[in-house]
Protein backbone atom coordinates (compact mmCIF):
# COMPACT_ATOMS: atom_id res chain seq x y z
CA UNK A 1 0.00 0.00 0.00
CA UNK A 2 1.07 3.56 -0.75
CA UNK A 3 0.51 5.99 2.10
CA UNK A 4 1.51 9.60 1.48
CA UNK A 5 1.04 12.84 3.40
CA UNK A 6 3.31 15.66 2.23
CA UNK A 7 3.52 19.41 2.53
CA UNK A 8 5.75 21.65 0.43
CA UNK A 9 5.82 25.40 0.01
CA UNK A 10 5.68 26.15 -3.72
CA UNK A 11 5.98 29.56 -5.33
CA UNK A 12 2.27 30.46 -5.26
CA UNK A 13 0.77 28.08 -2.71
CA UNK A 14 1.47 25.30 -0.23
CA UNK A 15 1.16 21.77 -1.54
CA UNK A 16 -0.66 19.73 1.08
CA UNK A 17 -1.67 16.29 -0.16
CA UNK A 18 -2.53 12.99 1.52
CA UNK A 19 -3.10 9.90 -0.61
CA UNK A 20 -3.59 6.21 0.16
CA UNK A 21 -3.63 3.64 -2.62
CA UNK A 22 -4.15 -0.10 -2.17
CA UNK A 23 -2.21 -2.70 -4.22
CA UNK A 24 -3.82 -3.39 -7.59
CA UNK A 25 -5.74 -0.10 -7.52
CA UNK A 26 -5.34 2.97 -9.72
CA UNK A 27 -5.67 6.37 -8.07
CA UNK A 28 -6.20 9.21 -10.52
CA UNK A 29 -5.05 12.75 -9.71
CA UNK A 30 -6.66 15.52 -11.70
CA UNK A 31 -6.31 19.26 -11.60
CA UNK A 32 -5.55 22.33 -13.63
CA UNK A 33 -2.01 23.05 -14.83
CA UNK A 34 0.18 24.15 -11.94
CA UNK A 35 -2.11 22.69 -9.27
CA UNK A 36 0.68 20.51 -7.83
CA UNK A 37 0.01 17.16 -9.54
CA UNK A 38 3.48 16.63 -10.99
CA UNK A 39 5.18 17.94 -7.85
CA UNK A 40 3.24 15.35 -5.85
CA UNK A 41 4.58 12.56 -8.10
CA UNK A 42 8.11 14.02 -8.04
CA UNK A 43 8.00 14.16 -4.23
CA UNK A 44 6.93 10.51 -4.00
CA UNK A 45 9.68 9.53 -6.48
CA UNK A 46 12.30 11.41 -4.43
CA UNK A 47 13.09 13.88 -7.20
CA UNK A 48 11.78 16.74 -5.08
CA UNK A 49 12.10 16.88 -1.32
CA UNK A 50 8.92 17.85 0.59
CA UNK A 51 9.20 20.25 3.53
CA UNK A 52 7.35 17.94 5.91
CA UNK A 53 5.33 14.73 5.90
CA UNK A 54 5.94 11.10 5.01
CA UNK A 55 5.92 8.66 2.10
CA UNK A 56 5.42 4.98 2.95
CA UNK A 57 5.31 2.21 0.42
CA UNK A 58 4.51 -1.40 1.35
CA UNK A 59 5.74 -0.91 4.91
CA UNK A 60 8.96 0.78 3.82
CA UNK A 61 9.59 4.41 4.75
CA UNK A 62 10.77 6.34 1.68
CA UNK A 63 10.53 9.75 3.29
CA UNK A 64 9.80 10.83 6.82
CA UNK A 65 10.49 14.37 7.95
CA UNK A 66 10.47 13.79 11.76
CA UNK A 67 13.18 11.11 11.48
CA UNK A 68 14.87 12.87 8.53
CA UNK A 69 14.66 9.71 6.42
CA UNK A 70 14.87 10.35 2.71
CA UNK A 71 15.72 7.53 0.31
CA UNK A 72 17.32 8.74 -2.95
CA UNK A 73 15.20 8.13 -6.09
CA UNK A 74 17.47 5.31 -7.31
CA UNK A 75 16.70 3.27 -4.17
CA UNK A 76 12.91 3.71 -4.15
CA UNK A 77 11.93 1.11 -6.78
CA UNK A 78 9.20 3.26 -8.27
CA UNK A 79 8.25 2.91 -11.93
CA UNK A 80 7.72 6.44 -13.25
CA UNK A 81 6.33 7.11 -16.71
CA UNK A 82 7.05 10.75 -17.47
CA UNK A 83 4.95 13.12 -19.48
CA UNK A 84 6.15 12.80 -23.11
CA UNK A 85 7.74 9.47 -22.12
CA UNK A 86 11.39 10.62 -21.72
CA UNK A 87 12.61 7.42 -23.39
CA UNK A 88 16.34 7.67 -24.02
CA UNK A 89 16.55 8.63 -27.72
CA UNK A 90 20.12 7.41 -28.23
CA UNK A 91 19.35 3.90 -26.97
CA UNK A 92 17.43 1.12 -28.71
CA UNK A 93 14.06 -0.07 -27.44
CA UNK A 94 15.80 -3.13 -25.93
CA UNK A 95 18.44 -0.97 -24.22
CA UNK A 96 15.78 1.38 -22.87
CA UNK A 97 13.83 -1.44 -21.24
CA UNK A 98 17.04 -3.07 -19.98
CA UNK A 99 18.41 0.22 -18.55
CA UNK A 100 16.92 -0.11 -15.08
CA UNK A 101 17.83 -3.79 -14.80
CA UNK A 102 21.44 -3.08 -15.75
CA UNK A 103 21.56 -0.20 -13.26
CA UNK A 104 20.36 -2.64 -10.62
CA UNK A 105 23.14 -5.08 -11.56
CA UNK A 106 20.83 -7.93 -12.59
CA UNK A 107 22.47 -10.89 -14.32
CA UNK A 108 22.68 -10.57 -18.14
CA UNK A 109 20.51 -13.68 -18.79
CA UNK A 110 17.86 -12.40 -16.34
CA UNK A 111 17.91 -8.99 -18.06
CA UNK A 112 17.60 -10.50 -21.52
CA UNK A 113 14.77 -12.89 -20.70
CA UNK A 114 12.80 -10.24 -18.80
CA UNK A 115 13.23 -7.63 -21.54
CA UNK A 116 12.28 -10.05 -24.33
CA UNK A 117 9.18 -11.21 -22.47
CA UNK A 118 8.13 -7.62 -21.72
CA UNK A 119 8.65 -6.49 -25.30
CA UNK A 120 6.47 -9.37 -26.50
CA UNK A 121 3.78 -8.54 -23.99
CA UNK A 122 3.84 -4.88 -25.04
CA UNK A 123 3.86 -5.75 -28.74
CA UNK A 124 7.25 -4.09 -29.13
CA UNK A 125 9.30 -7.14 -30.05
CA UNK A 126 9.79 -6.10 -33.69
CA UNK A 127 11.04 -2.69 -32.57
CA UNK A 128 13.67 -4.13 -30.22
CA UNK A 129 16.73 -2.96 -32.25
CA UNK A 130 15.19 0.40 -33.24
CA UNK A 131 16.61 3.59 -31.72
CA UNK A 132 13.95 5.21 -29.51
CA UNK A 133 14.28 8.54 -31.33
CA UNK A 134 12.71 6.88 -34.39
CA UNK A 135 9.53 5.73 -32.60
CA UNK A 136 6.05 7.22 -32.79
CA UNK A 137 4.45 8.84 -29.73
CA UNK A 138 2.38 5.76 -28.92
CA UNK A 139 5.37 3.44 -29.29
CA UNK A 140 7.46 5.68 -27.03
CA UNK A 141 4.78 5.57 -24.32
CA UNK A 142 4.66 1.77 -24.51
CA UNK A 143 8.47 1.63 -24.23
CA UNK A 144 8.33 4.00 -21.25
CA UNK A 145 5.74 1.78 -19.59
CA UNK A 146 7.76 -1.37 -20.33
CA UNK A 147 10.90 0.33 -18.98
CA UNK A 148 9.11 1.38 -15.79
CA UNK A 149 7.66 -2.07 -15.02
CA UNK A 150 10.84 -3.96 -16.02
CA UNK A 151 12.37 -3.07 -12.66
CA UNK A 152 9.39 -4.80 -10.96
CA UNK A 153 8.43 -1.65 -9.08
CA UNK A 154 6.48 -1.47 -5.85
CA UNK A 155 4.56 1.52 -7.22
CA UNK A 156 3.76 2.70 -10.73
CA UNK A 157 3.29 6.41 -11.43
CA UNK A 158 2.17 7.81 -14.76
CA UNK A 159 2.27 11.55 -15.44
CA UNK A 160 -0.17 12.40 -18.22
CA UNK A 161 0.84 9.34 -20.24
CA UNK A 162 -1.86 9.84 -22.87
CA UNK A 163 -0.96 13.39 -23.90
CA UNK A 164 -0.44 13.76 -27.66
CA UNK A 165 -1.48 10.17 -28.42
CA UNK A 166 -4.12 9.16 -30.96
CA UNK A 167 -7.29 7.40 -29.81
CA UNK A 168 -6.01 3.89 -30.64
CA UNK A 169 -2.71 4.46 -28.81
CA UNK A 170 -4.55 5.87 -25.78
CA UNK A 171 -6.75 2.79 -25.63
CA UNK A 172 -3.74 0.47 -26.03
CA UNK A 173 -1.63 2.16 -23.31
CA UNK A 174 -4.68 2.44 -21.01
CA UNK A 175 -5.51 -1.26 -21.35
CA UNK A 176 -1.87 -2.21 -20.85
CA UNK A 177 -1.65 -0.12 -17.70
CA UNK A 178 -4.75 -1.73 -16.23
CA UNK A 179 -3.49 -5.22 -17.11
CA UNK A 180 -0.06 -4.54 -15.58
CA UNK A 181 -1.50 -3.17 -12.32
CA UNK A 182 -3.89 -6.10 -11.97
CA UNK A 183 -1.14 -8.62 -12.69
CA UNK A 184 1.56 -7.08 -10.51
CA UNK A 185 -0.82 -6.09 -7.71
CA UNK A 186 0.95 -2.82 -7.03
CA UNK A 187 -0.58 0.61 -6.36
CA UNK A 188 -0.69 3.06 -9.24
CA UNK A 189 -0.91 6.86 -9.36
CA UNK A 190 -2.10 8.37 -12.62
CA UNK A 191 -2.10 12.06 -13.44
CA UNK A 192 -4.42 12.95 -16.27
CA UNK A 193 -6.72 15.65 -17.63
CA UNK A 194 -8.98 13.24 -19.48
CA UNK A 195 -12.30 12.26 -17.93
CA UNK A 196 -12.36 9.20 -20.21
CA UNK A 197 -9.19 7.85 -18.54
CA UNK A 198 -10.62 8.31 -15.06
CA UNK A 199 -13.83 6.52 -15.86
CA UNK A 200 -12.07 3.75 -17.81
CA UNK A 201 -9.29 2.73 -15.45
CA UNK A 202 -9.54 4.79 -12.26
CA UNK A 203 -10.56 3.04 -9.04
CA UNK A 204 -10.44 6.26 -7.09
CA UNK A 205 -9.80 9.86 -8.03
CA UNK A 206 -9.11 13.27 -6.59
CA UNK A 207 -9.03 16.78 -7.95
CA UNK A 208 -6.20 19.10 -6.87
CA UNK A 209 -6.54 22.85 -6.78
CA UNK A 210 -3.73 25.12 -5.60
CA UNK A 211 -2.05 22.21 -3.88
CA UNK A 212 -5.10 21.02 -1.92
CA UNK A 213 -7.55 18.20 -2.56
CA UNK A 214 -10.79 19.80 -3.70
CA UNK A 215 -12.60 16.52 -4.13
CA UNK A 216 -11.92 12.80 -3.62
CA UNK A 217 -14.06 9.77 -4.33
CA UNK A 218 -15.12 7.18 -6.85
CA UNK A 219 -14.69 8.29 -10.48
CA UNK A 220 -18.41 7.58 -11.08
CA UNK A 221 -19.36 10.13 -8.43
CA UNK A 222 -17.09 12.86 -9.75
CA UNK A 223 -18.93 16.14 -10.35
CA UNK A 224 -18.54 17.39 -13.93
CA UNK A 225 -18.08 20.97 -12.79
CA UNK A 226 -14.31 20.96 -12.17
CA UNK A 227 -12.45 23.00 -14.78
CA UNK A 228 -9.89 20.22 -15.23
CA UNK A 229 -12.60 17.64 -15.88
CA UNK A 230 -14.01 19.16 -19.04
CA UNK A 231 -11.78 17.23 -21.46
CA UNK A 232 -13.39 14.17 -23.13
CA UNK B 1 5.85 47.79 -76.78
CA UNK B 2 5.59 45.20 -73.99
CA UNK B 3 1.87 44.51 -73.41
CA UNK B 4 2.33 44.05 -69.64
CA UNK B 5 4.06 47.42 -69.45
CA UNK B 6 1.11 48.96 -71.29
CA UNK B 7 -1.37 47.53 -68.81
CA UNK B 8 0.68 48.54 -65.71
CA UNK B 9 2.46 51.86 -66.18
CA UNK B 10 4.84 51.34 -63.18
CA UNK B 11 5.81 47.79 -64.24
CA UNK B 12 9.09 48.67 -66.05
CA UNK B 13 10.22 50.88 -63.18
CA UNK B 14 9.53 48.15 -60.63
CA UNK B 15 11.41 45.59 -62.75
CA UNK B 16 14.37 47.96 -62.94
CA UNK B 17 14.29 48.52 -59.17
CA UNK B 18 14.11 44.76 -58.58
CA UNK B 19 17.14 44.21 -60.86
CA UNK B 20 19.04 46.96 -59.05
CA UNK B 21 18.26 45.37 -55.69
CA UNK B 22 19.56 42.00 -56.88
CA UNK B 23 22.74 43.55 -58.31
CA UNK B 24 23.27 45.55 -55.08
CA UNK B 25 22.79 42.43 -52.94
CA UNK B 26 25.17 40.42 -55.15
CA UNK B 27 27.85 43.12 -54.90
CA UNK B 28 27.47 43.24 -51.11
CA UNK B 29 27.72 39.44 -50.72
CA UNK B 30 30.69 39.27 -53.11
CA UNK B 31 32.49 42.15 -51.34
CA UNK B 32 32.13 40.64 -47.87
CA UNK B 33 33.14 37.17 -49.09
CA UNK B 34 36.16 38.47 -50.99
CA UNK B 35 37.25 40.70 -48.09
CA UNK B 36 37.36 37.60 -45.85
CA UNK B 37 38.60 35.07 -48.39
CA UNK B 38 41.18 37.04 -50.40
CA UNK B 39 43.82 37.51 -47.65
CA UNK B 40 43.62 33.78 -46.86
CA UNK B 41 43.81 32.86 -50.55
CA UNK B 42 46.76 35.25 -51.00
CA UNK B 43 48.82 33.09 -48.65
CA UNK B 44 48.59 30.18 -51.07
CA UNK B 45 50.00 32.37 -53.89
CA UNK B 46 53.08 33.21 -51.83
CA UNK B 47 54.54 29.74 -52.13
CA UNK B 48 54.81 26.79 -54.49
CA UNK B 49 54.08 23.14 -53.70
CA UNK B 50 57.84 22.39 -53.79
CA UNK B 51 58.72 25.24 -51.44
CA UNK B 52 55.81 24.33 -49.16
CA UNK B 53 56.94 20.71 -48.91
CA UNK B 54 60.57 21.74 -48.43
CA UNK B 55 59.60 24.10 -45.60
CA UNK B 56 57.59 21.34 -43.96
CA UNK B 57 60.87 19.52 -43.36
CA UNK B 58 62.41 22.60 -41.70
CA UNK B 59 63.26 21.68 -38.07
CA UNK B 60 61.88 25.02 -36.88
CA UNK B 61 58.53 24.35 -38.56
CA UNK B 62 58.39 20.79 -37.23
CA UNK B 63 59.28 22.02 -33.74
CA UNK B 64 56.57 24.73 -33.76
CA UNK B 65 54.01 22.32 -35.21
CA UNK B 66 54.79 19.62 -32.64
CA UNK B 67 54.75 22.06 -29.73
CA UNK B 68 51.48 23.67 -30.85
CA UNK B 69 49.69 20.38 -31.37
CA UNK B 70 51.00 18.88 -28.12
CA UNK B 71 50.17 21.88 -25.93
CA UNK B 72 46.77 22.39 -27.59
CA UNK B 73 45.81 18.74 -27.05
CA UNK B 74 46.94 18.89 -23.40
CA UNK B 75 45.02 22.15 -22.88
CA UNK B 76 41.93 20.63 -24.49
CA UNK B 77 42.08 17.49 -22.35
CA UNK B 78 42.39 19.60 -19.18
CA UNK B 79 39.52 21.88 -20.26
CA UNK B 80 37.27 18.87 -21.00
CA UNK B 81 38.14 16.97 -17.81
CA UNK B 82 37.72 19.97 -15.52
CA UNK B 83 35.25 21.98 -17.57
CA UNK B 84 32.59 19.30 -18.14
CA UNK B 85 31.81 18.60 -14.48
CA UNK B 86 32.22 22.29 -13.68
CA UNK B 87 29.70 23.32 -16.38
CA UNK B 88 27.28 20.62 -15.23
CA UNK B 89 27.42 21.62 -11.56
CA UNK B 90 27.24 25.30 -12.50
CA UNK B 91 24.23 24.88 -14.80
CA UNK B 92 22.24 22.63 -12.47
CA UNK B 93 22.67 24.56 -9.23
CA UNK B 94 21.94 27.98 -7.85
CA UNK B 95 24.55 29.43 -5.52
CA UNK B 96 25.62 32.86 -4.27
CA UNK B 97 27.79 34.67 -6.78
CA UNK B 98 26.70 32.56 -9.74
CA UNK B 99 26.29 35.68 -11.90
CA UNK B 100 29.85 36.73 -11.06
CA UNK B 101 31.16 33.28 -12.00
CA UNK B 102 29.20 33.50 -15.27
CA UNK B 103 30.84 36.84 -16.04
CA UNK B 104 34.31 35.55 -15.17
CA UNK B 105 33.83 32.58 -17.52
CA UNK B 106 33.11 34.96 -20.38
CA UNK B 107 35.82 37.50 -19.48
CA UNK B 108 38.69 35.91 -21.45
CA UNK B 109 36.55 36.19 -24.61
CA UNK B 110 36.62 39.98 -24.52
CA UNK B 111 39.91 40.50 -22.69
CA UNK B 112 42.78 41.43 -25.04
CA UNK B 113 45.08 38.35 -25.13
CA UNK B 114 48.11 40.49 -24.26
CA UNK B 115 46.32 41.66 -21.11
CA UNK B 116 45.50 38.02 -20.29
CA UNK B 117 49.20 37.17 -20.70
CA UNK B 118 50.24 40.09 -18.50
CA UNK B 119 47.71 39.06 -15.83
CA UNK B 120 49.07 35.50 -15.85
CA UNK B 121 52.61 36.86 -15.60
CA UNK B 122 51.72 39.13 -12.67
CA UNK B 123 50.25 36.15 -10.82
CA UNK B 124 52.52 33.26 -11.85
CA UNK B 125 55.74 35.03 -12.92
CA UNK B 126 59.02 34.52 -11.02
CA UNK B 127 58.28 37.55 -8.87
CA UNK B 128 54.52 37.23 -9.24
CA UNK B 129 51.98 37.11 -6.42
CA UNK B 130 51.91 33.28 -6.35
CA UNK B 131 54.83 32.57 -8.68
CA UNK B 132 57.44 33.82 -6.19
CA UNK B 133 56.50 31.01 -3.76
CA UNK B 134 56.78 28.41 -6.49
CA UNK B 135 60.11 29.97 -7.46
CA UNK B 136 61.38 29.50 -3.89
CA UNK B 137 60.49 25.81 -4.23
CA UNK B 138 62.47 25.71 -7.47
CA UNK B 139 59.37 25.57 -9.69
CA UNK B 140 59.38 28.10 -12.48
CA UNK B 141 56.17 28.53 -14.44
CA UNK B 142 56.57 31.60 -16.64
CA UNK B 143 58.53 31.15 -19.89
CA UNK B 144 58.09 27.38 -19.87
CA UNK B 145 55.92 24.98 -21.90
CA UNK B 146 53.61 24.86 -18.86
CA UNK B 147 53.05 28.61 -19.30
CA UNK B 148 52.04 27.99 -22.93
CA UNK B 149 49.41 25.48 -21.76
CA UNK B 150 48.19 27.81 -19.00
CA UNK B 151 47.83 30.69 -21.47
CA UNK B 152 45.95 28.47 -23.93
CA UNK B 153 43.59 27.22 -21.22
CA UNK B 154 42.96 30.78 -20.04
CA UNK B 155 41.96 32.17 -23.43
CA UNK B 156 40.35 29.06 -24.98
CA UNK B 157 38.39 27.45 -22.13
CA UNK B 158 35.37 29.84 -22.37
CA UNK B 159 34.52 28.37 -25.78
CA UNK B 160 33.98 24.95 -24.19
CA UNK B 161 32.54 26.15 -20.89
CA UNK B 162 29.89 28.33 -22.53
CA UNK B 163 28.86 25.57 -24.90
CA UNK B 164 28.73 22.88 -22.19
CA UNK B 165 26.83 25.15 -19.80
CA UNK B 166 24.24 25.98 -22.45
CA UNK B 167 23.80 22.31 -23.45
CA UNK B 168 23.27 21.14 -19.87
CA UNK B 169 20.74 23.95 -19.33
CA UNK B 170 18.83 22.97 -22.47
CA UNK B 171 18.69 19.23 -21.73
CA UNK B 172 15.26 18.21 -20.46
CA UNK B 173 15.78 17.07 -16.83
CA UNK B 174 13.15 14.34 -17.40
CA UNK B 175 15.83 12.14 -19.06
CA UNK B 176 18.06 12.24 -15.99
CA UNK B 177 15.12 11.92 -13.61
CA UNK B 178 13.90 8.86 -15.52
CA UNK B 179 17.36 7.28 -15.22
CA UNK B 180 17.46 7.98 -11.47
CA UNK B 181 14.02 6.44 -10.85
CA UNK B 182 15.14 3.37 -12.81
CA UNK B 183 17.91 2.85 -10.27
CA UNK B 184 20.92 4.54 -11.90
CA UNK B 185 23.28 6.46 -9.62
CA UNK B 186 23.86 10.16 -10.40
CA UNK B 187 27.30 9.35 -11.89
CA UNK B 188 25.91 6.50 -14.04
CA UNK B 189 23.12 8.82 -15.18
CA UNK B 190 25.64 11.50 -16.12
CA UNK B 191 27.85 9.09 -18.06
CA UNK B 192 25.13 7.04 -19.80
CA UNK B 193 22.44 9.67 -20.35
CA UNK B 194 23.63 13.27 -19.95
CA UNK B 195 26.93 12.98 -21.82
CA UNK B 196 25.64 11.01 -24.85
CA UNK B 197 22.65 13.36 -25.24
CA UNK B 198 24.91 16.42 -25.26
CA UNK B 199 27.91 14.81 -27.00
CA UNK B 200 27.46 16.48 -30.41
CA UNK B 201 27.47 19.97 -28.91
CA UNK B 202 30.27 19.16 -26.48
CA UNK B 203 32.52 17.94 -29.31
CA UNK B 204 31.67 21.08 -31.27
CA UNK B 205 32.73 23.20 -28.26
CA UNK B 206 35.89 21.12 -27.85
CA UNK B 207 36.84 21.63 -31.50
CA UNK B 208 36.41 25.40 -31.15
CA UNK B 209 38.52 25.34 -27.99
CA UNK B 210 41.26 23.39 -29.75
CA UNK B 211 41.22 25.88 -32.61
CA UNK B 212 41.48 28.86 -30.28
CA UNK B 213 44.30 27.22 -28.30
CA UNK B 214 46.18 26.44 -31.50
CA UNK B 215 45.95 30.04 -32.69
CA UNK B 216 46.86 31.62 -29.34
CA UNK B 217 49.49 34.35 -29.69
CA UNK B 218 49.16 37.39 -27.39
CA UNK B 219 48.91 35.71 -24.01
CA UNK B 220 51.55 33.15 -24.94
CA UNK B 221 54.20 35.68 -25.99
CA UNK B 222 53.59 37.74 -22.83
CA UNK B 223 53.55 34.86 -20.35
CA UNK B 224 55.61 32.13 -22.03
CA UNK B 225 57.93 34.10 -24.26
CA UNK B 226 59.24 32.92 -27.61
CA UNK B 227 61.79 30.19 -27.00
CA UNK B 228 62.17 27.84 -30.00
CA UNK B 229 61.33 24.26 -29.03
CA UNK B 230 60.06 25.32 -25.60
CA UNK B 231 57.43 28.02 -26.02
CA UNK B 232 57.52 28.96 -29.70
CA UNK B 233 54.14 27.77 -30.99
CA UNK B 234 53.00 28.03 -34.61
CA UNK B 235 51.56 31.57 -34.43
CA UNK B 236 54.76 32.79 -32.74
CA UNK B 237 56.88 31.06 -35.39
CA UNK B 238 54.87 32.80 -38.13
CA UNK B 239 55.60 36.17 -36.50
CA UNK B 240 59.33 35.47 -36.05
CA UNK B 241 59.80 34.05 -39.53
CA UNK B 242 58.26 37.03 -41.29
CA UNK B 243 61.52 38.88 -40.58
CA UNK B 244 63.67 35.81 -41.31
CA UNK B 245 62.76 32.72 -43.33
CA UNK B 246 59.73 34.07 -45.14
CA UNK B 247 58.81 30.67 -46.64
CA UNK B 248 58.78 28.92 -43.26
CA UNK B 249 56.36 31.55 -41.98
CA UNK B 250 54.09 31.14 -45.02
CA UNK B 251 54.17 27.34 -44.65
CA UNK B 252 53.16 27.50 -40.98
CA UNK B 253 50.47 30.06 -41.82
CA UNK B 254 49.05 27.77 -44.52
CA UNK B 255 49.08 24.86 -42.08
CA UNK B 256 47.11 26.97 -39.59
CA UNK B 257 44.64 27.96 -42.31
CA UNK B 258 44.12 24.29 -43.28
CA UNK B 259 43.61 23.29 -39.64
CA UNK B 260 41.17 26.19 -39.17
CA UNK B 261 39.21 25.06 -42.23
CA UNK B 262 39.03 21.51 -40.87
CA UNK B 263 37.83 22.88 -37.52
CA UNK B 264 35.09 24.98 -39.11
CA UNK B 265 33.88 22.03 -41.19
CA UNK B 266 33.83 19.82 -38.08
CA UNK B 267 31.87 22.46 -36.14
CA UNK B 268 29.34 22.88 -38.97
CA UNK B 269 28.84 19.12 -39.19
CA UNK B 270 28.30 18.88 -35.45
CA UNK B 271 26.28 22.07 -35.08
CA UNK B 272 23.00 20.42 -36.11
CA UNK B 273 23.30 17.86 -33.35
CA UNK B 274 21.34 19.77 -30.72
CA UNK B 275 19.92 18.53 -27.48
CA UNK B 276 16.89 16.23 -27.96
CA UNK B 277 13.55 17.11 -26.45
CA UNK B 278 11.73 14.58 -24.27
Amino acid sequence: MLDVAIQKQLRDFTLDVAVRVDPGKIFVIMGANGSGKSTTLSSIAGLVCPDTGYVRLGGEILYDSPTRSNLPPEDRRIGYVFQNSAVFPHLTVHENVAFGLRARKEKPDVINSRVVSLLEKMDLHDLSPVKAKNLSGGQKQRVALARAIAIQPSLLMLDEPFTALDIDSIRAVRDLTRAVITEMQIPCLLVTHRVGDILEIGDKACVLSHGKKEWEGSPRDMPGTFPACQCP
Amino acid sequence: MDRTAMKFPGYKKKRFQHALTIIGAAILVASVTLYLALPVAALFFQTTPDLFLASLADPEVISALTLSLTTSVISLVIVILVGTPFAYIHSRNTYPGKVIVDTLIDLPLVLPPAVAGLALLVLWGRVGILGRYFNVLGVSIAFTTLAVIMAQIFVASPFYLRQAKSLFEQLDPAYEQAALTLGASPIRTFVLITLPLTAGGLVSGAVMTFGRALGEFGATIMFAGNLPGVTQTMPLAVYVNMSGDHHAGITIAILLVLISFAIMIAVRLLADKGVPRA
